[in-house]
């Protein structure tokens, strides 16, 4: 220390801590994002559901994934939960007699559970290695087992309990529904609501389904309405006719084409609550039910998503690396002071 | 600096083969046995971990609660080269040692817990990375720290094999380096902390804050103190030397003052979250919590009073207690907290298994007995005329 190349460059460092102190400043809040205007999704509509479980027998076989045990015969797919091997579950809510569908004392309801494709994910924020997206058009989360490396964050983090790993592989994977986006290039929608015979689980764009969720809120329990099945398509879309795409399939609007399946049925008792609507922000995948969601396994959620106030943190720490620059140069300054090369035999001249 | 009157530091020198060292060698062997077992079969093979609980005790206790007991070496080495308290000179290189192998092997742990750790590399592919995970700052800046803790301790191996020159050259750069091993900690013990936030509600509200970065940092220096205590305190015993008196208890007036920040923060924090409620609710969670705040409360009442501070029973204890207090606040955090899907627990429980403690356990053993060879081998600890 001492000479005058090092004062200088002591203030050099310091200056320029300094300002970029000053520039880390201002707080960059990130706000819980929407989802995406043409954002894919599900509806599930449990009043309509008849827990059949077909939706669970497509979605294995949609995905290839193995059946899993938990009977000691062994002789059908009976998973308990999602796992790493079932992305797709009916769960049932049950209590006293089970008197009546939908009815949360002495009733039964259905639930199901699958990704919720969130607008503003948390286990997209949390992977380390975007091995977890959202695709910025369709809003799917997808998951892409080549940059995994298994640290499990995504798993942790989703509220729902979605993400799940497969323990019992030396080269386990992450499990989750991708909404089936591996089908969507030949057409195909998601298998669950494909197979759906009451039009419970409906496929299509988030903003639609919210329509649909809200008529059905206004209808009078018991009254009969038309309800779809499938695919539920924009109004504009449904006015258009199918073509053909030259390999003998029929094509609307960049989705196989299939015949109106829609059906009249008395209208369910529900919850005023689209569930999805404005939890964390807003998932793409919409539940309607009877029966509080809570009790069927749904978490209550806040309206800014978890993803947000992380990414805020972050951000706010380390924008730039503007904060990291300013307190390394304010430290390499204060140790260029402190620390003298010989500093490692300060003891032996001691001695 | 220079002007201090210390201890060279020297090799302590002795047998390396002892009851401790055989120990720490059994242990290890049983590690290296479970962990082919482990990526033979996979986690599921040895772990009690589940659909619910896919965190154990290799990320919350290797990890997370190990790399903050590893805070040693940066709590010193900030005291002596930042704030400028030369005298503390002699606590750097063992203080470094054992923060050089906690943390190197807090490294190495984590390729055990990943599912798929052939894509590792992913971590610092540019076309891969996530700059808004927690996990992704977290992980480059540990890599970072640990090459940088090599650099910082390389002096002690080159001063050994007689490279001077080398020594020298590294030497100059010193500043920087020590510079870069002050500010990777701050950023990483701050974002273990942040790891926490996008659980969201998943995660307990004594355990769930906006704030998690700084309670995270100040009761990760607070708990470098606390170590550096406990090590000296032990060192002492075990290799029959004098207690750093002079030094310790200056030292440890210095980790009160880190210590009644954090209260004060946590405190705080807890009281205007309106979370402070839920520490009353007879619960498991609550026990928790209080074993927690009572280990960190504890030790201003142990050694408050300057005259108790020159006790070393008492400044052992109090090391103790706040390591437990941070190692509380971490597993009450990341496991006793967490419930993985809010309201319905779903029937899951994690409780680690006896592999998984033995792999924990083997890890230990490794910094132990890397500790041994290398104060026997190396100049680490200040030279003493009455070593055996």
């Amino acid at each position: 220390m001492g000479t005058r190349r090092d004062f200088l460059k002591g203030v050099l460092a310091g200056s320029a801590a300094a300002t970029a102190g000053a520039v880390a400043t201002p707080v960059l809040a990130r706000e819980t994002r929407p989802r995406p205007p043409e954002a894919l999704g599900l509806l599930y509509d449990s009043t309509l559901c008849v827990g059949c479980k077909a939706c669970v027998a497509a979605c294995k076989a949609a995905n290839e994934n193995p059946p899993e045990f938990s009977t000691a015969d062994h002789l059908w797919d009976t998973p308990l939960d999602t796992s790493g091997y079932t992305f797709n579950l009916i769960k049932m809510y049950r209590n006293g007699t089970m008197d009546a569908k939908d009815q949360e004392t002495n009733g039964f309801a259905f639930m199901k559970t699958s990704c919720m494709h969130c607008g503003d994910p948390s286990c997209v924020s949390a992977c380390p290695v975007s091995a977890m997206t959202k695709d910025p058009v369709t809003g799917v989360v997808g998951y892409n087992p080549d940059k995994c490396i298994g640290c499990r964050y995504c798993v942790a983090a989703c509220p729902f309990g979605i993400p799940k790993y497969q323990y019992d592989s030396p080269t386990g994977r992450i499990g989750k529904c991708e909404l089936c986006r591996h089908r969507h290039k030949d057409g195909h929608y998601s298998a669950c609501a494909e197979v759906c015979p009451t039009g419970a689980t409906l496929f299509g764009k988030t903003s639609v389904l919210l329509e649909e969720a809200k008529r059905r809120l206004a209808m009078k329990p018991g009254e009969m309405n038309r309800f779809p099945r499938g695919h539920l398509r924009h109004a504009q879309e449904k006015a258009l006719q199918g073509k053909p795409d030259g390999k003998g399939v029929m094509m609307r609007a960049g989705w196989r084409d299939e015949p109106d399946q829609s059906y009249e049925t008395q209208a369910g008792k529900y919850l005023q609550h689209v569930y999805g609507e404005k939890e964390y922000g807003g998932t793409q995948v919409l539940k309607l039910s009877g029966v509080n969601f809570q009790k069927l396994g749904m978490p209550d959620l806040p309206p800014d998503a978890a993803a947000a106030m992380s990414e805020t943190i972050q951000h706010t720490l380390y924008g730039g690396l503007l904060m990291p620059f300013a307190v390394l140069g304010a430290m390499t300054f204060v140790a260029k002071r402190n620390v003298k090369p010989e500093d490692d035999e300060s003891g032996k001249e001691g001695t | 600096m220079a002007n201090h009157n210390h201890a060279a530091p020297a090799p302590v020198g002795g047998s390396l083969v002892n009851a401790l060292t055989l120990t720490c060698g059994v242990l290890i062997a049983l590690m290296v046995a479970i962990l082919m077992v482990r990526f033979l079969f996979g986690l599921g093979s040895v772990t009690a971990l589940n659909d619910g609980y896919p965190w154990g005790i290799w990320v919350v206790v290797d990890v997370v609660i190990g790399s903050a007991f590893a805070c040693g070496g940066f709590s010193v080495a900030m005291l002596v080269y930042i704030f400028n308290k030369g005298e503390y000179h002699p606590l750097v290189r063992p203080a470094l040692l054992a923060s050089l192998f906690g943390y190197t092997l807090a490294g190495a742990g984590v390729i055990f817990d990943l599912g798929r750790p052939w894509n590792v590399w992913h971590m610092f592919n540019p076309w891969s990375i996530n700059l808004n995970s927690v996990m992704f700052e977290v992980a480059v800046c540990i890599s970072l720290y640990i090459v940088v803790m090599w650099i910082e301790f390389s002096p002690v191996i080159l001063e050994q094999q007689g490279k001077l020159e080398l020594k020298k050259k590294v030497g100059r750069a010193m500043f920087f380096i020590i510079a870069l091993g002050t500010l990777l900690p701050m950023m990483h013990q701050s974002s273990l902390g942040t790891l926490l936030v996008v659980l969201g509600v998943q995660i307990h509200p004594l355990w769930q804050t906006p704030i998690q970065p700084a309670l995270y940092l100040l009761s990760a220096i607070t708990m470098g103190y606390a170590v550096v205590l406990f090590e000296s305190c032990l060192t002492s015993t075990a290799y029959r030397r004098r207690i750093e008196g002079h030094l310790l208890t200056p030292l440890a007036k210095i980790m009160l003052g880190f210590l009644a920040v954090y209260l004060v923060i946590r405190i705080a924090d807890l009281v205007i979250r309106g979370a402070l409620p839920r520490a009353f609710v007879p619960s498991i969670e609550a026990l928790c919590f209080w074993i927690e705040m009572l280990s960190f409360i504890a030790p201003l009442i142990l050694i408050g009073a300057e005259d108790n501070r020159r006790n070393p029973a008492r400044l052992f204890l109090a090391g103790v207690l706040l390591m437990l207090g941070g190692a509380m606040l971490r597993l009450n955090g990341f496991l006793i907290g967490y419930e993985t899907i809010v309201g319905d627990s779903g029937g899951f429980s994690y409780f680690p298994t006896l592999a998984e403690v033995l792999v924990t356990a083997g890890m230990f053993a490794l910094e132990v007995l890397g500790y041994i060879i290398i104060t026997r081998r190396f100049p680490v600890l200040p030279r003493e005329a009455a070593t055996h």
